[in-house]
């Protein structure tokens, strides 16, 4: 971690100095829920709006020129960043959520998934990539299958070939837990699935802030995530899909700008990325994500991947040092994100949040949009500890000092 | 907007109290109906049973799993409408709720509320009013059902 200077990388996050009710510094905790965004990020956003502000496309003038170019660009970098072969397999959303939503959509509309056919996801999958797919198999009468989850906290793979069958059509994988913080061999699910002919969708949420991702070797179909937890903003998701596929596929929502031409009989659909982004997209979102993966770029994304490494294996060493207290997921930084959810004996995870908040330290209660995974380890919700490319060693230690008085606060009275 | 003060305004030694030891806890027969509530952003659940006799409030049981505030507001909830009539249990549930929503403007009355006052704080954390209601809510829903099967019988 010789290169990594975290202090440096702290001053670009003016929220970071933020001091919070108590005279308490704020130590954000909670990245997995959304990250923090850095000046140059703001900054490309507010230049956007007071400058080259114009809809895209559809205005002949010449903000409207600047504007289109600036909303392209963002997608040429995303497009760079990890690693698409063509600019156009870069679907713009409102986040992964939408990015998932839609791949299930249009699969069905387009009949690859049908009755008696199955479809594959996991426990440790967020609601977002198993609503969609619940939704898309009643409507079919396919058949959801899952894989399950270890006692360690990792995918249970021992199944992998009676589950990935002739009769799988889609598998759909989460790359980095964002409950366990597991990261998951999806290399080896997806040679599987292409062994059988099925599609193969990755849940990116968590992958893609953290690790170095290349979506041309990975050999995925379809990649999504979102952009506000990869320091860029709110209202921005991405669907990566190969080109070939996507543009065999329907539209998902109709409107302005997916259309090459419209009568009162029929509409003719527009090719990739346009097809799939109806009405005006985030315009100022894909700028702001642009200057995102601009950032992450100029830190280099394994010196992210490492600092991430490095805190989390800090972290597991020393928030296990704490009696009564049980991580549920891996306990070891060895294929682990920076995520770590926890239970504390005899306090809810609600009342430990809100003991850490009186404290300044900011983290996440509940199921963190994961009950089956809960489920999994008898635990009706967990507090998670999220990490990212700004979090330091003293922030760590300011936690693990903050459970120790929450402790005290519920066992001494 | 939490310092150390506002925490202990909020963890009153009569709430951790009723946390420790909750009155009524269970689920008991007889009972008319009974109802199964969560808070979804967090995921606290309850069931609750709802026993009425001649228009009074004999017996509310509830098996709950949650937090700290949760879980000790079922406990006072059970103490102030058990034994009461149905009229009364539920001026005492208008007089909580209003309470918890009154973002820490309304001044409780301990005639009424009881140990239920140790509540005040609780309405200065938006986020946790949803916890003190979580059995109130379920306890009013078992009631009108109860209620409403007694009218068609
Ligand atoms: C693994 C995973 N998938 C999907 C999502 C959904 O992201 P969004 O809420 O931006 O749609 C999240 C974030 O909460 C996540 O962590």
């Amino acid at each position: 971690m010789t290169s990594y200077d975290v202090e440096a990388v702290r001053k670009d996050f003016p929220i970071l100095e933020r001091t919070l009710a108590g005279d308490h510094p704020l130590v954000y905790l909670d990245s997995a829920n959304t990250s923090h965004k850095p000046r140059q990020v703001v900054e490309a956003i507010e230049q956007h709006y007071l400058q080259h502000n114009a809809n895209v496309a559809r205005a002949m003038h010449q903000l409207g020129a600047e504007a289109s170019e600036a909303f392209e660009l963002g997608r040429t970098k995303v497009a760079g960043f990890i690693g698409a072969g063509r600019r156009e397999e870069v679907v713009f959303t409102k986040n992964a959520s939408e990015a998932l939503n839609l791949v299930a959509r249009v699969l069905g509309d387009a009949g690859t998934v049908g009755e008696g056919d199955e479809v594959v996801i996991s426990e440790m999958e967020h609601h977002s990539n198993i609503v969609p797919w619940q939704l898309l198999t009643e409507r079919t009468g396919a058949t959801l299958r899952w894989f399950g989850v270890t006692d360690q906290g990792r995918l249970d793979l021992d199944d992998l070939d009676t589950l990935v069958t002739e009769r799988t059509k889609v598998v759909s994988l989460t790359w980095v837990s964002n409950m366990l913080g597991t990261i998951n061999p999806v290399e080896r699910v997806i040679a599987r699935a292409h062994e059988v002919g099925a599609l193969v969708v990755i849940d990116g949420s968590q992958a893609v802030p953290q690790i170095p991702v290349d979506v041309s070797s990975l050999g995925a179909d379809f990649v999504a995530f979102t952009g506000h937890k990869m320091v860029g903003p709110t209202g921005i998701g991405v669907l990566w899909g190969r080109y070939d596929l996507l543009a065999s596929l329907p539209p998902f929502l109709g409107g302005g700008e997916m259309i090459e031409t419209v009568t009162m009989e029929r509409s003719t659909f527009a090719a990739p990325p346009h097809r799939f982004e109806a009405g005006t997209p985030p315009i100022a979102q894909s700028v702001g994500l642009g200057a995102a993966v601009d950032y992450l770029s100029a830190l280099g994304m394994e010196n992210v991947a490492a600092h991430e490494q490095a805190i989390t294996a800090y972290a597991l060493e020393r928030m296990q040092e704490v009696d009564g207290l049980t991580v549920v997921g891996p306990r070891e930084a060895v294929q682990r994100g920076g995520a770590i959810s926890f239970t504390l004996d005899d306090v809810h995870p609600h009342d430990v949040a809100q003991l850490l908040d009186s404290r300044g330290v900011a983290v996440r209660a509940g199921h963190h949009c994961a009950k089956p995974a809960h489920q999994r380890f008898g635990v009706q919700s967990t507090t998670r500890a999220s990490f990212y490319l700004y979090t330091t060693e003293a922030e760590i230690d300011a936690l693990v000092e903050a459970i120790r008085h929450t402790q005290q606060y519920f066992g001494g009275r | 907007m939490a310092d150390a003060s506002q925490v202990d305004a909020l963890y009153q030694e009569i709430i951790l109290d009723h946390y420790k030891q909750k009155h009524g806890s269970g689920l008991r027969d007889p009972f008319e109906s009974e109802v199964h509530h969560v808070n979804p952003t967090c995921g606290d659940e309850v069931t609750l049973r709802v026993h009425l006799d001649a228009g009074t409030v004999s017996d509310v049981s509830y098996d709950a799993v949650g937090c700290s505030i949760s879980q000790a507001s079922a406990s006072v909830l059970n103490d102030l409408v058990v034994g009461k009539p149905v009229d009364d249990a539920f001026a005492t549930l208008d007089a909580f709720q209003a309470l918890m929503q009154g973002k820490g403007e309304v001044e409780p009355d301990e005639d009424v509320l009881e140990d239920g006052i140790a509540f005040a704080g609780v309405a200065q954390f938006p986020a946790r009013v949803k916890c003190a209601l979580l059995s109130w809510m379920a306890f009013k829903d078992a009631t009108s059902q109860a209620l409403s099967t007694q009218e068609d019988a």
